[in-house]
């Protein structure tokens, strides 16, 4: 409770108690946002670690070996991992539902083994980042165009054609919707959104290494994503903040947390299935679409 | 023909553990399958019952002394009576709110962390390896090669199980319960059938499977610990079971096995760097070519 009462009492107190948590709030909110994105298009897919593995090797090989100015190096990383979507979603948008979400998971493993074996990314070593900073404002800044870009959407022919794809795709092809390229677009937009968030990532880290793009680590984003309701664009934001700042609300219950923490979760799952925030298009009918 | 005795020689003991990994990985993915076709779930709970299985085992055999094989029978049915507890906790409340298969995915992540926590607790983080003295420690000489016990006993235990497996859900008055829910649970209840039942047996009789994958990997691999299951035997049960296709019990064996010496050939092959990225390259690649799996087929419905 420590960590409710510092905040209303001592909030500057607890800016600095909790800096690193706060950034990491923000960057985990984008990066379940690049779930929503493809999500919303109709697709499970996991291969954001991949993207943010990308996103964050690149743009620290840049600034760090080749001095580029930080924000280029982090447009950079994003627009690397967005590049590298287009020719992996080419066959891989073709699978449906549970096939679709595993090659894709097949896909950041593979982006794990390739850092692994690629000499200038240090290898299983990591890489550290001398410059790196804690500041909140890259993180939040990205935050606020991001979700509000997201919002607006809804209204537009992206969003609509997105809605459609979603709840029926072949119904949504009939009406003259090219499918196959929306769900690309969404796609390399989440790559490309994924990726950033992976290069704001590392550069408040000091220190990147593979552990940051595992398996558990993308189930996570989706387990931010549906339990914050994929509904509205709230929805993931809330999930992620959430979920992210819990095992620091919980720290009170030491070496019993992880378990607290699954305790919680299985009770906020039960207690609304559809998503904290299920709203109109609530995880029920997307969950329901998104086939597992 | 000197040459080739000694790519033989080495060869052989290799396939060999491609074929015993290969066994862990169907005896895993059985009952991940089998839960998949009954309920549309991916029961993430399944890779902590698989660590449950091997150090619950130890626990029994080395800090209370009971003999291994009571040791590993009790945690089987230890394991077993957690697979009702995760019907009971995890999925039995969504059901019944008609609540999106996807969230009942959220539900076993969270069973996971809290079954890896409690273990965590009470056996420490630290990865131990069964005494050999509490454990099939021998070994049979067959010319050149030496097989251990431990892995003989991977392979028939897991061949055995799998077939029995199947026959339970071909031939059985249970499993033909089990076909009836997986194909429409609905209809199944409105014939008369106690639904949650079946499902709550179904987890049970998986459970016990993914304790025993996980005993014998423990006992072969002389590795128990509390994270065990995560990462690296959960996202290749996944893989085996996608290229089993889905829900198919037959297709699971013949994947874990597949997967189990594409791994083998990729570390003779390519090295020790790349053969984990293999499994995945190529997962992705017969996924790419094949969109519904490659032993598409009899799903646990149309096991007739």
């Amino acid at each position: 409770m420590q960590f409710f009462t510092q905040l209303l009492g001592d909030p500057l107190g607890f800016y600095r108690a909790h800096q690193l948590l706060l950034a990491q709030l923000g960057i985990n909110a984008l990066l379940t946002l690049s779930m929503y994105i493809t999500l919303r298009a109709g697709m499970l897919t996991l291969a954001n670690v991949g993207y943010m593995a990308v996103g964050a090797y690149v743009s620290v090989l840049l600034h760090v070996n080749g001095h580029v100015p930080l924000p280029v190096a982090v447009l950079a990383g994003a627009l690397a991992a967005g590049l590298l979507a287009i020719p992996i979603g080419v066959p891989v948008l073709r699978l449906q539902g549970i096939f679709l979400a595993i090659a894709t998971i097949g896909f950041g493993q593979v982006v794990v083994g390739a850092i692994l074996n690629i000499p200038v990314t240090g290898e299983g070593r990591g890489l550290t980042v001398p410059d790196a900073s804690s500041s909140l404002l890259p993180a939040y800044l990205s935050l606020a165009v991001v979700a509000y870009v997201l919002w607006r959407l809804a209204g537009t022919r992206l969003g609509k054609a997105w809605d459609a794809v979603r709840e029926d795709a072949l119904a949504a092809e009939a009406q003259g919707i090219d499918v196959a390229r929306y769900r690309m677009l969404a796609f390399v937009l989440g790559a490309v959104l994924a990726g950033y968030a992976g290069a704001l990532e590392a550069h408040i880290n000091f220190f990147i290494d593979t552990s940051l793009y595992s398996f558990q680590r993308v189930v996570g984003v989706l387990v931010f994503a549906t339990l914050g309701g994929i509904g509205r664009v709230a929805g993931p934001v809330v999930g992620s903040t959430i979920l992210t700042a819990l095992p620091e609300v919980i720290r009170f219950a030491q070496s019993y947390r992880d378990a607290l923490y699954g305790v919680i979760l299985i009770a906020l799952v039960i207690f609304r299935p559809q998503g904290l925030l299920g709203g109109r298009v609530g995880i029920r009918r997307v969950g329901r679409r998104v086939k597992l | 023909m000197a040459l080739a005795s000694g790519v033989a020689a080495t060869l052989l003991p290799q396939a060999l553990n491609g074929i015993f990994t290969g066994s862990i990985y169907a005896l895993f993915a059985v009952g991940y399958t089998l839960v998949f076709g009954v309920l549309d779930i991916l029961n993430l709970a399944h890779s902590a019952v698989f660590m449950l299985g091997a150090v619950i085992t130890y626990g029994l055999a080395v800090t209370l002394g009971l003999p291994f094989l009571l040791a590993a029978l009790l945690a089987t049915l230890g394991c077993a009576a957690v697979g009702y507890g995760i019907d009971l906790v995890a999925f039995r409340p969504l059901r019944h709110r008609g609540a999106p298969p996807i969230s009942a995915l959220l539900t076993s992540i969270g069973l996971a962390l809290i079954f890896v926590n409690i273990a965590e607790l009470r056996f420490g983080a630290n990865s131990r390896a069964l005494p050999a003295s509490v454990a099939l420690s021998g070994s049979v000489r067959l010319g050149s090669l030496v097989l251990e016990d431990s892995k003989i006993a991977t392979l028939v235990l897991s061949l055995a199980l799998a077939a029995a497996l199947g026959w339970i859900v071909r031939r059985t008055r249970a499993g033909r319960a089990i076909r009836a829910v997986a194909e429409n649970p609905r209809a199944a209840q409105l014939m008369g059938m106690d639904v949650d039942a079946v499902i709550a047996w179904t987890l049970v009789l998986t459970s016990a499977l993914g304790a025993v994958a996980g005993i014998l990997y423990g006992l072969s691999q002389h590795d128990i610990n509390p994270f065990m299951g995560r990462d690296q035997i959960e996202l290749k049960g996944l893989a085996v079971i996608v290229l089993g296709g889905m829900g198919s019990i037959r297709g699971a064996v013949v994947a874990g096995y597949l997967l189990g010496l594409a791994e083998v050939a990729a570390l003779v092959f390519l090295g020790s760097n790349v053969s984990g990225g293999v499994a995945f390259v190529l997962l992705f690649l017969a996924l790419v070519a094949f969109p519904g799996g490659i032993l598409r087929g009899r799903s646990v419905a149309r096991q007739v």
